[in-house]
């Protein structure tokens, strides 16, 4: 029988390790299933894992894909830090995306440099809007957030459906459900020609640089992690803990909407019906691959968005079914989220009782407050 | 020590796949020289039993006409939002000859594209924009719809049908109204009744949607969604039903009566050995009947042998050109002339489609 | 309306919300124990096709539905293992488990489309079916609607007069003192996963077999996340889930049914109504901290780590 057996302190070797440990896995098991399937395992790994990103244009669209969940991550990360457990990162995207729609294609014919920071304004205000709506449930009501911004999702989903299929719609468009193209001007400019990397991209790498600065160096970033993993401290410290609840809220609206409106004034150029295929909920995934870090998320963001493409490029050289590509990338992610046990644990074999040892990650955690399992932010960065 | 073996491990493993996808893809890029590679881009699974299925299908028709001059992709479920554009483009970027985008929401995305693979060439289903290199192409899926709505007009009892629709738009508006004017004109007394379900894909809400519709009387069902449900609600509650997309008739033996079918095959053929020699170039293509681009399943045997004669003489006739199922007199809803009798609509309203004809119970949604 | 049409309303009412019901309970149940899975569409997907490929194969619904809940059981018991054991995020997890039960069922599916079945029929109950207008509307079901119901009463009974249904409780309520005070806090959750793994599984068979007798990828279209917000609009109690579940179904079919009316209301807008009374249900249990603590599991979500 094995049996998990705390480590007492988190395993920095492991910490590293742990990924790599999944990736190994994920190779032998997905080589176990693509011989199955008649597949060459090798060319097929290959295909999916080294294959898109092996020029540059692969490498831009990467980027691509990975800005919008790599906004909204950072975003969830701050919430989760703190306590709050936003699932509503999807929600705060499509409304971004749509109400920065409005925004450009209200001023369609506008020219000049102020255009687009106003489409994006308006998208980030999209997103805090619908972000501040569980902030306030929960601190006037004490309203679960995972079950209100779950709930929320939907509505904005269906908000953004009625909008392009009636008020947005192109009015030269017969009537299909799409809005007018964006012109130029509200147009994210492209980092590199010939591809579509765009300044969302940049963007979002600047909101990794910004949140790490905020979390590690400023007060109330310390703050907040601090009400993450000690309600009860932080409240005895005097922290304001229902602002600081507020602003993580703003901080993951205003990033999941700046994802949101990147979408339309990115790649999209303007508003459909799906803007996104679940960003905000890949960003979850995400987030805890990451371990809440702003650097690890934008590791875990590039391989999630690397997985999508592999998954494409697997189905376009290899003939493999999306069927195929949706339970490899399932399983690899089971095998992250599982493997990060080790960090904090160790396998032990033989059925007597361990001895009790105590647990610096659990006692500064008395109520299991925090998901992650992980436990080492502040300590990792205040050492 | 754990750490540096299995760091070994992987850096062989990765070596070791490099070496072999390489030599594979030397291999590949060698053979390839000859056949013409043509890609699919699918807006949902290909088991949908529906819209994807049928493209599927017309794809595999292809493969089997053209033996070995041509090789296919396909890339399923492929969102249109951002995520398109680069399925399609690493379909031109990797050595795709001819490029089919088969929902409409692709149709930007394709434009964007082509501009930039001008070599390659673009067909995009249901769209209205065209390039030098991307064509547009649809079947008169309005020419099947209203020989369905002769055959419900024939067969109904209660005049009462019903019509299970996905969204308003002008292809979906079409094909009631289609629908509708195939039924009048044979039995004067029917009204269509229309639900709208808002989705073109959710088997057991399509199933509710036909249900109320028996409830209110209809006894002849079709619909313009992607699954069997209306087939199945027609089969457990006693009446009939006329599906889309393919021969739904395994869901409901006795129901089913006949179906729309799409038959991309022929076109998907025609447009690959077109691009093979040379021939391609940009077009609106519009098929019907007469070009088999569309057919009914065969019928159901409970549909009496003078019926069917009846409906296969209509269909000749559509075929043949002598009748148009959108020419005059047509009403709208308020019985005010919308198309002049003599007259045939002209290609632009058929394509912006947002009114119902008279017979059409209910109003349209905006 | 006509009386015909109201009893028909009724009665389609009840079948749209079972397999909702189904789902319901699971996650109830799960969420009672202090667990949040998200993963009902993965497990309801793969309780679908494999309630259609058995009773494809062997002609018997009886099996379809016993593989499907095994099917259902299994992907739960992936969720448990990733979960509990390995401490994962439960929502990372419920998630990843979604994308792969929908990769699976489509990948095990792909030689089942385009093939149809024999589907459950209605099995009307002798002498209760002749009541005119009730007997149509409440007794003359498949079997499965009978067994969601009588499942609901079990459960109901459970919670309110049984030690198990206390400890469950008391397990959401508080993992660790449930833990110091002797109760397997783990083996309680195992339990309330699995139950919902089944519930799951086999309401993803009653799509497959009962409503539309057939396989199509992703044919559960959203189910399982309606069920979850029911679970909330029920505030985790079995009796309102069971109101609830036929309220869904029946704004769902009066939706429709309006339609013919000539009242057409935008459908999106219309959709957008269940989520929003959800929340306001939400926002009136919690305003009162008292009140949320008699319904709303305190632990949900929560991972714990088990001292012994």
């Amino acid at each position: 029988m094995f049996k998990l057996e705390s480590r007492g302190h988190d395993s920095k070797l492991l910490a590293y390790a742990s990924p790599l440990f999944a990736g190994v896995l994920t190779l032998i098991c997905g080589s176990i299933l693509f011989v199955l399937l008649g597949k060459p395992p090798l060319e097929t790994l290959y295909t999916f894992f080294i294959l898109p990103i092996s020029d540059l244009y692969g490498l831009s669209e990467l980027g691509v894909k990975a800005a919008p969940i790599l906004l909204c991550a950072i975003g969830l990360a701050v919430c989760y830090r703190a306590n709050v457990w936003n699932i509503g990162a999807e929600g705060q995207l499509l409304m971004g995306g749509l109400v920065g729609s409005w925004a450009a294609l209200s001023l369609l014919d506008a020219q000049g440099m102020w255009v687009l920071p106003s489409v994006l304004i308006a998208g980030m205000l999209g997103g805090i809007f619908w972000a501040v709506i569980p902030a306030y449930l929960k601190t006037h009501f004490n309203t679960n957030e995972i079950l209100s911004t779950i709930m929320l999702n939907y509505i904005s989903l269906n908000i953004l459906l009625f909008a392009v299929h009636g008020p947005l719609k192109d009015p030269h468009g017969y009537n299909f459900p799409e809005s007018a193209l964006f012109s130029a001007a509200q147009e994210l400019p492209i980092l590199f020609d010939g591809t579509r990397l765009h300044l969302g991209a940049g963007l979002a790498l600047l909101a990794v640089v910004v949140v790490w600065v905020f979390l590690s160096k400023t007060f109330v970033g310390f703050q907040m992690q601090v009400l993450g993993k000690d309600a009860r401290s932080a409240h005895f410290a005097g922290f304001k803990d229902k602002k600081l609840v507020w602003l993580a809220f703003i901080i993951c609206g205003a990033l999941a909407g700046l994802a949101g409106v990147s979408e339309v004034t990115g790649p999209i150029g303007q508003l459909v019906p799906n803007i996104s295929p679940g960003y905000g909920f890949s960003a979850i995934i995400v987030a805890f691959l990451g371990r809440l870090h702003p650097i690890g998320i934008l590791f875990a963001s590039l391989l999630m968005a690397l997985m999508y493409l592999g998954g494409e490029m697997a189905q376009i050289n290899l003939g493999l079914p999306l069927a195929m590509t949706g339970l490899f990338q399932g399983m690899l992610l089971f095998f992250l989220l599982a493997c990060d046990i080790f960090i904090g644990y160790r396998v032990v074999i033989n059925k007597r009782k361990p001895t009790r040892h105590i647990e610096p990650a659990v006692l500064s955690n008395p109520s299991g407050a925090s998901t992650s399992n992980l436990a080492p932010p502040v300590s990792l960065e205040n050492k | 020590m754990l750490r540096s073996s299995l760091k070994k491990l992987c850096s062989s493993l990765v070596f070791v796949s490099l070496i072999a996808s390489v030599s594979a893809n030397v291999a590949v890029a060698n053979e390839a020289k000859k056949p013409l590679k043509v890609g699919f881009v699918y807006v949902g699974p290909t088991g949908d039993a529906g819209w994807t299925y049928a493209h599927d299908n017309g794809r595999k028709y292809m493969e089997e006409k053209l033996g070995n001059k041509v090789t296919t992709t396909f890339v399923e479920s492929v969102a249109e939002g951002a995520d398109s554009e680069r399925v399609i483009k690493q379909l031109a970027r990797s050595g795709h000859g001819l490029i089919f985008t088969t929902s409409f929401g692709y149709m930007n995305p394709t434009l964007k594209v082509a501009k930039r693979f001008p070599n390659v060439k673009f067909e995009h289903s249901t769209g209205y924009k065209r390039a030098k290199n991307v064509g547009t192409y649809f079947d008169r899926a309005y020419e099947g719809r209203y020989l369905a709505g002769v055959t419900a007009g024939l067969m109904t009892k209660s005049n009462i049908l019903g019509y299970v629709a996905s969204f308003a738009i002008p292809e979906v508006i079409r094909g009631i109204n289609a629908f509708t004017l195939g039924a009048l004109s044979v039995n004067p007394d029917v009204k269509v009744k229309v639900v709208w379900v808002s989705t073109w894909y959710d088997p057991g809400k399509e199933r509710s949607a036909a249900e109320t519709m028996i409830l209110q009387g209809a006894d002849v069902l079709t619909q313009h969604t992607d699954s069997p449900g209306v087939i199945n609600a027609a089969e457990a509650k006693g009446v009939y039903a006329i599906g889309y997309n393919s021969d739904m008739s395994v869901y409901g033996p006795n129901a089913h009566l006949t179906a729309i079918v799409h038959n991309w095959g022929p076109l998907y053929t025609a447009k690959a050995q077109a691009v093979i020699d040379g021939t391609w170039k940009s077009e609106n293509v519009w098929d019907g009947l007469a070009e088999n681009a569309l057919d009914l399943s065969p019928f159901n045997p409970v549909i009496p042998q003078a019926i069917q004669d009846q409906i296969n003489a209509v269909k000749a006739a559509i075929k043949s050109g002598s009748l148009h199922p959108f020419a005059g007199p047509i009403r709208e809803q308020s019985g005010a002339i919308k198309i002049a009798a003599g007259k045939v609509i002209p290609v632009g309203d058929l394509m912006g489609m947002n009114w119902y004809v008279k017979g059409v119970d209910g109003k349209l949604p905006h | 309306m006509d009386i015909n049409l109201i009893t028909n309303i009724l009665y389609m009412t009840i079948i749209t919300g079972t397999p909702i019901l189904f789902v319901a309970l699971g996650e109830l149940v799960c969420e009672k124990s202090g667990v949040l899975n998200l993963g009902q569409e993965g497990m309801m997907l793969m309780g679908a096709v494999f309630g259609f490929i058995v009773a494809y194969h062997t002609e018997s619904l009886l099996l379809g539905f016993t593989f499907a809940m095994i099917a259902g059981v299994l992907m739960s018991l992936l969720f448990g293992v990733i979960s509990m054991h390995l401490n994962a995020n439960q929502v990372a997890t419920g998630l990843a488990l979604t994308i792969f039960g929908s990769g699976l069922s489509a990948f095990v599916g792909i030689d089942y489309i385009g093939k149809g079945l024999e589907g459950l029929s209605k099995s009307n109950i002798p002498l209760l079916s002749d009541i005119p207008v009730l007997g149509k509307i409440l007794f003359s079901h498949d079997i499965l609607v009978y067994i969601s119901i009588m499942l609901a009463a079990v459960l109901y009974y459970f919670f309110k007069n049984t030690r198990a249904g206390l400890i469950v409780k008391a397990v959401g309520e508080s993992p660790e003192s449930s833990e110091a005070i002797g109760l397997p806090v783990l083996k309680v959750r195992y339990l309330a996963i699995l139950f919902g793994g089944a519930m799951a599984g086999l309401a993803g068979a009653y799509l497959s077999l009962v409503i539309t007798p057939l396989w199509a990828d992703n044919m559960t279209a959203g189910r399982g996340w309606i069920a979850l917000a029911l679970v909330v609009f029920a505030s985790w109690r079995v009796e309102r889930a069971i109101i609830g579940a036929y309220l869904f179904g029946f704004m769902s079919i009066m939706h429709l049914i309006l339609q013919g009316f000539g009242v057409s209301i935008s459908s999106n807008l219309l959709a957008t109504l269940p989520y929003v009374v959800t929340i306001v249900v939400l926002v009136f249990l919690s305003k009162n901290q008292a009140r949320i603590k008699l319904f709303a599991p305190v632990s949900l979500g929560k991972p714990f780590h088990s001292n012994r």
